[in-house]
């Protein structure tokens, strides 16, 4: 038995609990305005409002429904538009359609329901705020442009938002008044999913297993990870930072611990997938799934990071992946932790990415940095990782091998580039051809260094 | 009148509450239609075994071709294509067999218990190589103007080349779908996401085997169209209404994202050769064009489309001597159909080339080119229209003397001399755009127009709403002619019921058409109206006329309105419905000559690109896009500014970062929007800033505003040439061709390449 509040009602349902909340939504209680585009969370239109406790506070986020397992949904506040709907339209609303900024209107709740989780998120003020809880939403129709003016008219609306906004947002009308009470009708519902069967299928986020394996989660008992109390929390002991397996791209990016380590963590997070896939994503399900060009996976390879087992063993993420697909994993192992040691403050990370298209796409090639140079711009330490390269994540070994203990100039360089090339093997596919990710690799491993060394005379 | 509104469907979007076809509440006994497709590209079909699948608990029955009542055919302009295949497949996703389930599960089980075996046949995805082999779809057709052998000789330069141009994915965001319910009569209803409720009804009734007066299609909106939907909609408006009328049970077949991407055709790519001639004051004497046009498996739209790519191939330019051939190939790919600018762009992409491709060679800027050689009126089109209300100059000049483009052009040069890892371009694009169907019977169109006792009025045409706000404007045009609020009038669904003999919603022509049968309907309803205010008021040759609701005689308002008039004519019997017809005047086309005056008229515009390419990771920003357009009288700014930045932003995907990727044997590798991107909100120009050529000129469109669907797109051409510029100046000595879209990876290979 799963229980949720579905906008205003309370939901007691035994649907398989790896079924999808679109599907639930949409074809058991017909709430239409939910739709259909993908499946596979890359277009928004089945975007959807999920509540939950964080840190003792109910924070709304957006969702994409299609991928989101039932399961999920326990104990939380799941809104759709049918919920946000009243005897007016809402700002959101009214500003989408001033603006012209819905022609077919199939994307069109998509684009409300995450503009309207973006007014209700307090910490968010800023126009690019509100771009960046729309980035997970694809419009075919308008060219954003009018959506963009929709979105300038909410930061002008909300910048009298009082902090203590629940009671403002009704006021105002963004959400109904039975959203008052809703955190205490959440309190009265369990948190934590019914039953954990060990030989359930261990289900995250849904973000990856949902667009792979769709037909196997939606008929399965799952063991829902994603909500488990153990795996939560970002924690710093004896210079090591300790993740939570089911912390997720958001909980790792809003973080202050990774935030102080990371000083462009920003940036890099914008280049992995969307809000609210973020929003849903777990670390050790970009880990697990083990596909070579996991983005989070290549983020902490360079970090040299350690993964801890439930069975309390423990081997370095490098080790973790054994060829296509295969792991260094027993199917009973599920992942509790992922461990790595606080950067020295006078090293540099970096993050590079390029697909086709720069944001909300897979990599063509992706590559994480760690390097640390002494005072005599010697490479003290290096760790380098990079994806789409190799059938599997690939941790560089060789060349942070050649460059460690090495002096940092154009020789050394081109020499590492060529171990580099040496040590992967791209495949053509459709996201380019083994040339291009080669010479790709050696201009973002360039882009690594770029605040470290000439490299003008070296691309 | 009324305050200005886009969609009138936007407060119902943005609520949720407008319905879809996968929205509609169904029947009892619904049956859901799973399609089993090819998984080979050209074959024969040695063996095909259902049997085990159609056992499966909740499967109702597996439908084959030879459970087809009527004609299995749904070729529009050529019958060449099977509903299902019979003995071979001609492209990787044709449909064989139908799946008609209780629900979506058993038809996924049994969908894998069918076991069919293939022998290969081989499998020809390039255009070329159709052409060599002699696999066209349709006849070559040529376009000729003046002499161009003789004018090459004339020329200072001459110049050849080749391009390629990629096909592109509608990824309208509601796929392919219909739903279906069998009615009495032996008849059928469907309610199809169609741009043309005709072509389906006529399909079906074909493929049913029954009278187009047994099927009746509806259409509320569709989520998105873009050409995807003109003609290949009907294909699975067939399947339902197959399975609906042989099952006696409502059927819904809507496909899944990743099967509508494999099963349905595309933009058609282009393979293409030019030669270019110019004086020594580069004018354009001389050009000669053959197009590849890569269709598919089957003709579809295409041979339609290769038309329209030889009334563009010139675009904006006027050339006195052309010879533009082009060839309709046949290969195996799935059936290539209409996109939003129907073979325009294609063309366009290719005299756009041999200009910057000729200016290249001369060592000046194609600007230069392009703007001795825009058209004017009195030029002769290559099909033999002569041009008249041009406004190719105006938008070009107003364009450049707004953006001071000589100090652009000063400030991106001194840039990019002071830095070596990040470049800039830029790139201008006119466009010329033929407003009409080219082929003629198609300039047609009918409306209904009823007023209610009550003073209500209810609209329906043949149009389709897809979210470009055909609505909105038909809605504005029944306001105007009837002289009441728009609050008084609803439009109706599409039907084939009470509009018959639609012509789809394409061709930038739905709101002229549809909108001057709605100003014909209104025009009989007011003289038969008038007529009886007049008997009823006793007046005798006053000007009367209703403002607002309100009766005005001889411009004075009266204490009279509109809804105890209704009430009254009503009461002494007055028809207060009309149909109304439309067919353009004056247009013309002659095939067996390629001459004629094809076109009602033609919108006009230019566009201003700028980009910004990182020469370290290849990848790009486009910066800014600056648009005059010609909208004519605009009627809707809203609407029309909402299809100036949609187009445009749906061309620049085309040109940069959407690319349909197909292997060898023939399989699509682009298959679901995890490799298929279109542009994201972050991807969009940084700036887009349209502004309107507002110009109050007679012509055909409908109250003097322009068609606007269709033409903008074709600045995003603009975008193709600004990044291609931008590498140039990163990398003179570049290898990069003529062939878009320009994606990062080719970017990246251009800048480090060497001729």
């Amino acid at each position: 038995m799963i229980e949720f509040i579905l906008n205003n009602k309370l939901i007691k349902t035994t649907q398989p609990s790896g079924s999808t909340m679109l599907d639930f939504v949409r074809y058991h209680k017909q709430l239409t305005g939910t739709k259909i585009g993908c499946r596979e969370g890359d277009c928004g239109a089945c975007t959807i409002l999920v509540a939950s406790f964080e840190n003792g506070k109910l924070i709304y986020r957006n969702m994409t429904s299609c991928l989101m397992p039932l399961t999920n949904a326990q104990g939380k506040h799941i809104v759709t538009v049918e919920g946000i709907n009243q005897a007016e339209l809402t700002p959101v609303q009214q500003a989408m359609v001033d603006t012209n900024g819905t022609q077919c209107g199939f994307c069109t709740i998509g684009f409300v329901m995450s503009l309207t989780g973006f007014v209700m998120n307090e910490t968010a003020i800023k126009y690019e705020d509100a771009i960046k809880a729309i980035d997970g939403n694809i419009c075919r129709c308008t060219g954003y442009k009018s959506i963009e003016k929709a979105a300038k008219i909410l930061i002008d609306k909300i910048a009298e938002r009082p902090t203590n906004k629940l009671s403002w947002l009704v006021d105002n009308k963004f959400i109904p008044p039975y959203f008052i009470d809703i955190e205490n009708r959440l309190k009265q519902i369990n948190k934590t999913a019914e039953t954990i069967n060990q030989d359930a299928l261990p289900v995250g986020g849904g973000t990856d297993l949902n667009v792979q394996k769709h037909h196997l989660v939606k008929q399965s008992v799952t063991n829902n990870l994603f909500d488990a109390s153990h795996l939560k929390g970002i924690v710093v002991e004896n210079n090591e930072v300790k993740i939570g397996a089911s912390v997720t791209v958001t909980e790792f990016a809003e973080s202050s611990i990774t935030q102080t380590i990371f000083p462009n963590l920003a940036k890099h997070i914008k280049l992995v997938s969307s809000t609210p896939i973020r929003n849903m994503a777990t670390l050790a399900g970009n880990l697990v799934n083990a596909s070579p060009i996991g983005d989070m996976t290549i983020f902490l390879l360079a970090l040299n990071a350690q993964i801890v087992f439930n069975t309390q063993r423990k081997i370095y993420l490098k080790d973790f992946y054994k060829g296509y697909k295969q792991l260094d994993k027993s199917p009973q192992e599920l992942i509790e932790q992922i461990i790595f040691q606080v950067p020295n403050p006078t090293s540099l990370f970096s993050f590079e990415k390029v697909c086709k298209r720069t944001h909300l796409d897979i990599a063509s090639v992706n590559t994480a940095c760690l390097i640390q140079l002494n005072d005599n711009n010697t490479i003290e330490d290096i760790h380098l990782a990079a994806g789409g390269v190799a059938p599997f994540p690939k941790y560089l070994a060789n060349t942070i091998l050649f460059l460690k203990g090495k002096e940092l100039n154009n020789d050394v360089i081109k020499e590492a580039i060529n171990t580099m090339q040496n040590e992967v093997a791209p495949i053509s596919d459709a996201r380019g051809t083994k040339e291009y990710k080669l010479l790709l690799l050696k201009q973002l491993f360039l882009a690594h260094i770029e605040n470290l060394i000439n490299i003008e005379e070296l691309v | 009148m009324n305050k200005p509104f886009g969609n009138i469907d936007a407060p119902n979007h943005v609520t949720g509450k407008s319905i879809y076809v996968d929205d509609i509440p169904v029947m009892a006994g619904i049956v859901h239609i799973k399609i089993f497709d090819a998984t080979i590209a050209h074959g024969i079909i040695k063996s095909l075994d259902f049997t085990e699948a159609e056992q499966v608990e909740g499967i109702v029955k597996i439908f084959s071709y030879k459970d087809i009542t009527g004609e299995n055919q749904i070729g529009g302009i050529i019958p060449d294509e099977p509903l299902l295949a019979e003995n071979e497949v001609h492209f990787w996703g044709q449909p064989i067999l139908l799946i008609a389930a209780e629900n979506e599960d058993a038809a996924e089980e049994a969908f894998h218990k069918i076991k069919i075996a293939f022998e290969p046949l081989p499998v020809i995805t390039n255009p070329r190589e159709a052409f060599a082999k002699g696999k066209l779809l349709s006849p070559t057709r040529k376009f000729v103007l003046g002499n161009t052998s003789e004018a090459f000789m004339q020329c200072k330069y001459v110049f050849e080349g080749t391009t390629e141009s990629n096909g592109q994915e509608h990824l309208y965001l509601e796929t392919q779908g219909a739903y279906a319910h069998p009615t009495e009569h032996n008849s059928v209803r469907i309610f199809s996401s169609t741009q043309g409720p005709t072509a389906v009804q006529k399909t079906v009734g074909r493929v049913l085997g029954v009278g187009m007066n047994q099927v009746e299609v509806d259409v509320a909106r569709l989520g998105g169209g873009f050409g995807g939907k003109e003609d290949q909609a009907s294909t699975y408006g067939a399947m339902a209404a197959l399975v609906a009328f042989v099952l006696k049970r409502p059927a819904k077949c809507i496909l899944h994202r990743m099967e509508d991407m494999r099963m349905t055709g595309k933009r058609n790519p282009y393979s293409s050769d030019f030669k270019i001639g110019l004086d020594e004051q580069y004018k354009i004497l001389a050009y000669d064009a053959t197009f590849y046009q890569n269709g598919g498996a089957a003709a579809d739209l295409s041979p339609a489309i290769l038309e329209r790519t030889l009334f563009h191939s010139t675009n904006s330019y006027h050339i006195p001597n052309v010879t533009a051939t082009a060839n309709s190939c046949k290969t195996n790919l799935p059936p290539n159909t209409a996109f939003r600018g129907f073979g325009g762009p294609q063309g366009m992409f290719v005299i756009e080339s041999a200009i910057d491709f000729a200016a290249k060679q001369l060592n000046i800027s194609p600007t230069i080119i392009q703007q001795k050689n825009l058209l004017k009126d009195g030029d002769e089109f290559p099909f033999g229209q002569i041009v008249g209300e041009c406004e190719a100059a105006n938008c070009w000049n107003e364009l450049v003397a707004n953006n001071q483009l000589e100090k652009l052009q000063a400030d991106i040069e001194s840039f990019n001399a002071n830095n070596k890892l990040v470049k800039k371009g830029y790139s201008l694009m006119p466009i010329c755009f033929g407003i009409s169907f080219t082929n003629t019977m198609l300039n047609q169109a009918r409306s209904l127009v009823h007023i209610y006792s009550d003073g209500t009025v209810g609209v329906s045409t043949g149009g389709v709403e897809m979210g470009q706000g055909l609505n909105a404007k038909m809605m504005q045009v029944a306001a105007k002619s009837l002289g009441i609020s728009t609050s008084k009038i609803k439009l109706e669904t599409t039907n084939t019921t009470r509009v018959a003999n639609t012509s789809p919603s394409a061709a930038s022509a739905t709101a002229d058409l549809n909108g001057k049968a709605v100003q014909d309907a209104c025009k009989q309803i007011n003289e038969r109206l008038f007529a009886f205010i007049k008997e009823e008021l006793k007046l005798n040759d006053e000007a009367i006329a209703f403002v607002d609701d309100i009766l005005h005689i001889n411009n004075i308002t009266t204490t009279h309105n509109w809804k105890e008039l209704i009430l009254k004519a009503y009461l002494k019997r007055t028809s207060l419905s009309a149909k109304g017809h439309y067919a353009t005047p004056v247009i013309n086309f002659d095939k067996t000559i390629e001459k004629g005056h094809p076109f009602a008229y033609h919108v006009y515009g230019t566009a201003l690109t700028t980009v910004t390419v990182d020469c370290l990771r290849g990848i790009y920003e486009i910066d800014a896009v600056k648009v005059i357009h010609d909208a004519g009288a605009s009627m809707n700014e809203l609407v029309d500014m909402g299809q100036c930045e949609g187009g445009l932003v749906q061309g620049i995907g085309w040109m940069t970062m959407e690319e349909v990727v197909y292997n060898e044997q023939g399989k699509l590798l682009s298959n679901a929007l995890s490799t298929y991107k279109i542009p994201d909100i972050y991807a969009v120009p940084k700036d887009i800033d349209v502004q309107f050529l507002n110009t109050q000129k007679d012509n055909l469109a409908i109250l003097k505003s322009k068609a606007v669907g269709e033409p903008p797109l074709m600045y995003g051409i603009g975008a193709y040439f600004a990044i291609r510029n931008a590498v140039l100046a990163f990398n003179p000595n570049s290898n990069i061709t003529y062939n878009a879209p320009i994606t990062p990876e080719k970017v990246l290979m251009g800048l480090y390449s060497k001729k």
